[in-house]
């Protein structure tokens, strides 16, 4: 069974003085999540990513099309029983103290009285917070209140998570430790849906991707798949200047450092790049695929978005890249 | 449902006590309802009706600051710092949330009227060192501003499920204000004539009618508040929070939480 399905998702606004003008916020969106999977939903900001959340969470109202979450309607306030939702940028109550908001989050999600406590205590202590929990949140840093936001999310051991930028705010080691959470979640078979725009945590974690760009779904797909789809170059590496030229006239894009020669040329014109070079006498190296990452796939996206959209100029896409 | 409600409500009433300002305005209210057997002083005779006057007076206006400050951040505090979101994102509907926001602020405003109205009885005890039967009547009076809260309330919510908590304060205020003299108005649409009169006199049906919850003067000078006036006040009260409830909540189910 499908964890997420979404058929024609649109949502507008009405703008302006006099509300005349719409503005779309995300447009005719149809994508499917399966159970058990790790989803990431890449896109620049502004691109629909928090407007799809809200959507999901029943926070917005579509405009058109509809979206189920384990096969019931989003509009039944039931179905949320079943899902832990982490806002971007979280803030708490800040007068509460760490164990109370959790165990206020789970009498809101209907967690039985006598395992609140020990529930929001095993929480804190899982996303790194033990010791923490006498503590009022206004004392919190930006990375600590991220971490009780995912502990919030989890607190009623929901099927599925949508995590709309969790990794933003964080330290290094941070975003090390809740990619890990994350990856434990999905290892005890949790589904998650998570937003970023932060290319190389969703390569690393995600089965599957999506990205979306000015509203528009722009590419959807098993992350490998959507790289080997590009990925028909190599890279030849020799010693000896003498092949250069004839390597480069393959149209190649062709580096020469010293001694030492590259080029990138297309996996058809392999053959040939290694006869020259053998030809010329030159002394071959090493021929290495070359691995399209999910940053030059995105951006690919990007662009083509705005060229079908009679816009040449390059995607002002902001991107962090992190590793 | 109900529990839903009632762990809201319970937040509701926790963020309004852990809040200074809540208990800067209940010692200034104290302070003042304290000091009235000191005005009482300067008037010679009239000790008793200048202590219920103030007493009762201080207890009104400052729950009703209460109410309409902690009242017009009670949904747009919640929108700003997206803590709704990870409220209604869990199986909360949204009518739940704003009956749960109000029963925790028409709990505080109570639990707030209960320690004022200990403060003005203590005064009143220092003043005649023991009470008289007409000040059962007081309690009364008392009962009567605590449905002027529950019905504040209700409307500084209605006013901050689709305005800004500035905006929603000004109304609130304004609807206060005018409802104190919601009678008056009647009087002024029975002097007009054509469209001025019917105008006139909606507008005063549709503000609150605080005038008739007013009885601190009645009170103050011992005279007995008829069971009619009680009943007839409970149902109104009942029917205009409902009433100002059920607009908030038609207005909240449609919003996009942007």
């Amino acid at each position: 069974m499908n964890a997420i399905e979404i058929s024609g998702l649109q949502k507008s606004y009405s703008v302006g003085f006099f509300r005349k003008t719409e503005k779309v916020a995300l447009k005719d969106l149809s994508l499917e999540v399966h159970e058990g999977e790790i989803f990431g939903y890449l896109g620049p900001n502004g691109a629909g990513k928090t407007t799809t959340l809200k959507l999901l969470m029943g926070l917005m109202f579509p405009t058109r099309g509809w979206a189920k979450i384990l096969g019931k309607d989003i509009d039944d306030p039931l179905v949320r029983a079943s899902v832990g939702f982490l806002p971007e940028q979280p803030y708490f109550y800040d007068y509460l103290t760490a164990a109370e908001l959790l165990e206020y989050y789970a009498q809101l999600s209907g967690v039985p009285a006598k395992e609140r406590g020990a529930r929001a205590r095993k929480m804190l202590e899982r996303v790194g917070l033990a010791g923490s929990e006498n503590t009022q949140l206004r004392k919190f840093s930006k990375g600590m209140l991220q971490r009780a936001g995912i502990a919030q999310a989890i607190v009623h051991d929901p099927k599925i998570l949508f995590l709309d930028e969790p990794m933003s705010g964080l330290d290094p080691i941070g975003r090390r430790e809740v990619r890990d959470l994350i990856q434990e979640l999905h290892d005890e078979g949790k589904t998650i849906f998570f937003s970023t725009h932060i290319l190389s945590d969703a390569e690393t974690l995600c089965d599957r991707v999506a990205v979306l760009n000015k509203g528009e779904l722009r590419g959807i797909g098993v992350v490998a798949d959507l790289l080997a789809d590009s990925g028909n170059k190599v890279e030849v590496v020799w010693q000896g200047s003498a092949a250069t030229a004839a390597v480069c006239a393959l149209n190649a894009e062709c580096h020469t450092t010293g001694e030492i020669a590259r080029a990138i040329v297309a996996k058809t014109m392999l053959d040939a790049a290694i006869d020259a070079i053998r030809r010329a006498k030159g002394n071959l190296i090493s021929v290495t695929p070359v691995q399209t990452t999910l940053e030059e796939y995105f951006l690919k996206r990007i662009e083509q978005g705005a060229t079908a959209g009679g816009n040449a100029k390059a995607d002002s896409a902001v991107l962090e890249v992190k590793t | 449902m109900l529990a839903r409600i009632g762990h809201i409500a319970y937040n509701t009433y926790r963020e309004a006590v852990r809040d200074r300002v809540l208990y800067n305005l209940v010692f200034f209210a104290l302070l003042l309802v304290g000091s009235t057997p000191l005005f009482g002083q300067i008037s010679i005779g009239l000790e008793r009706i200048v202590l219920v006057n103030l007493g009762l007076t201080s207890i009104s206006i400052f729950g009703t600051v209460i109410a309409i400050f902690i009242g017009i951040g009670l949904v747009s505090k919640e929108i700003e710092r997206k803590t709704l979101y990870t409220v209604l994102s869990r199986p909360v509907r949204r009518w739940e949330f704003l009956l749960g926001k109000y029963f925790g602020l028409a709990g505080t405003l109570a639990v707030n009227t209960f320690f004022m109205a200990i403060g003005f009885f203590a005064a009143l005890l220092y003043l005649n060192h023991a009470f008289g039967r007409s000040d059962g009547q007081l309690l009364v009076a008392i009962y009567f501003i605590v449905l002027q809260f529950l019905i504040i309330t209700a409307i500084t919510l209605l006013f901050s499920s689709f305005s800004s908590p500035l905006l929603s304060a000004l109304f609130a205020f304004a609807l206060f204000f005018i409802g104190n003299f919601a009678d008056d108005l009647r009087g002024l649409a029975g002097i007009l004539k054509g469209t001025q009169h019917w105008l006139v006199m909606g507008l005063s049906y549709l503000v609150p009618n605080f005038g008739a919850m007013n009885v601190i003067s009645q009170v103050a000078h011992e005279q007995a508040v008829s069971g009619a006036l009680v009943l007839q006040n409970s149902i109104y009260a009942l029917f205009y929070a409902t009433a100002a409830l059920s607009a908030a909540i038609m207005i909240f189910e449609r919003r996009n939480l942007k």
